[in-house]
């Protein structure tokens, strides 16, 4: 089953409490440790964890995906939106094996991102390393800023 | 953490086609400071055994082989992944869910390993490392003449 989970309503792009916000999420980690509990409500808790960076030209969206083939991956994107979906499988071992232990997860997972600026999704580019799936998206043309000499 | 038994982990493994579950990436338990700073995680593990050997199996993003160390001394497996962050100086953060850190978790293995065949495989940020136990002296059948 494909469920569609969209990026929380939260507004984290540009905004000016942005500090704040990793600020809150540093303190829940702390409290987590504290109390053991792993599941918190730290970033979007949606698979795969990704971060998000840009400069003048790019975005970069880099997602931790680790053991998954490049093939599995499906990327779309268009305007200012990013799909990412996949299906992390974890080969049967042979029969006569006992588990001591089972915390990777398995699954299928299908996530959208909405990034703040349009993109020009012809030029994106995908490359996958060491379970790091890192996308490169050219900002738009018309999205740049430009540089504006000062006459004088 | 409890260690799931032998029947959940069936039980999970046929339930392989539903959503996957995002974990947070889990902090690792303060054993020793690290000299470097920066976050240290604890890598998500499979591990199973078979007659012969046991497996591990280690989630570790972003970890490049040279930059992993494995290490089995007086029964006590200790795995050490270091991250380098991938992101370049001019970049600036739009929106953050993970951070990279280095990625260290121990075992204390109960069987005796066979060192010299351990043989770790890194592939698509996935270690996987089987630790060959000692051969236990095969029984023998032992005639009793009679004279």
């Amino acid at each position: 089953m494909l469920v569609r989970r969209v990026w929380p309503s939260r507004p984290t792009f540009d905004s000016p409490f942005a500090d704040f916000d990793s600020v809150r999420r540093e303190m829940q980690r702390l409290l987590d440790s504290v109390a053991g509990d792993t599941f918190g409500q730290v970033g979007a808790g949606v698979f795969p964890p990704m971060n998000v960076t840009q400069d003048n030209d790019n975005f970069y969206v880099r997602a931790e995906v680790p053991g998954i083939k490049p093939s599995e991956l499906s990327i779309s994107a268009i305007r200012n939106r990013l799909s990412l979906a996949g299906n992390r499988e974890i080969p049967r071992e042979h029969d006569r094996v006992s588990y001591h232990r089972k915390e990777r997860a398995e699954g299928s997972f299908n996530r959208t991102v909405t990034l703040p600026t349009e993109i020009d999704s012809d030029k994106v580019d995908a490359h996958y390393a060491d379970g790091i799936l890192t996308l490169t998206l050219p900002k738009a043309e018309e999205t740049k800023p430009r540089q504006i000499k000062v006459r004088t | 953490m409890n260690p799931p038994d032998k029947q959940e982990a069936t039980a999970m493994g046929n339930a392989a086609r539903t959503e996957i579950q995002k974990a947070e990436k889990a902090a690792a338990p303060a054993v020793a400071e690290q000299t470097r700073p920066g976050p240290v995680y604890s890598p998500a593990v499979d591990i199973f055994e078979n007659d012969n050997s046991i497996t591990v199996l280690a989630d570790m993003p972003g970890v490049k082989a040279q930059d992993l160390q494995i290490d089995l001394r007086e029964s006590v497996l200790t795995l050490t992944g270091r991250v380098t962050p991938p992101e370049s100086p001019g970049e600036s953060d739009v929106v953050r869910e993970y951070r990279s850190g280095a990625f260290v978790r121990q075992f204390t293995l109960s069987e005796t390993i066979n060192q010299s065949g351990i043989d770790a495989k890194l592939a698509d940020g996935v270690l996987r490392l089987e630790l060959p136990k000692v051969e236990k002296a095969k029984p023998r059948q032992i005639t009793v003449r009679t004279s």
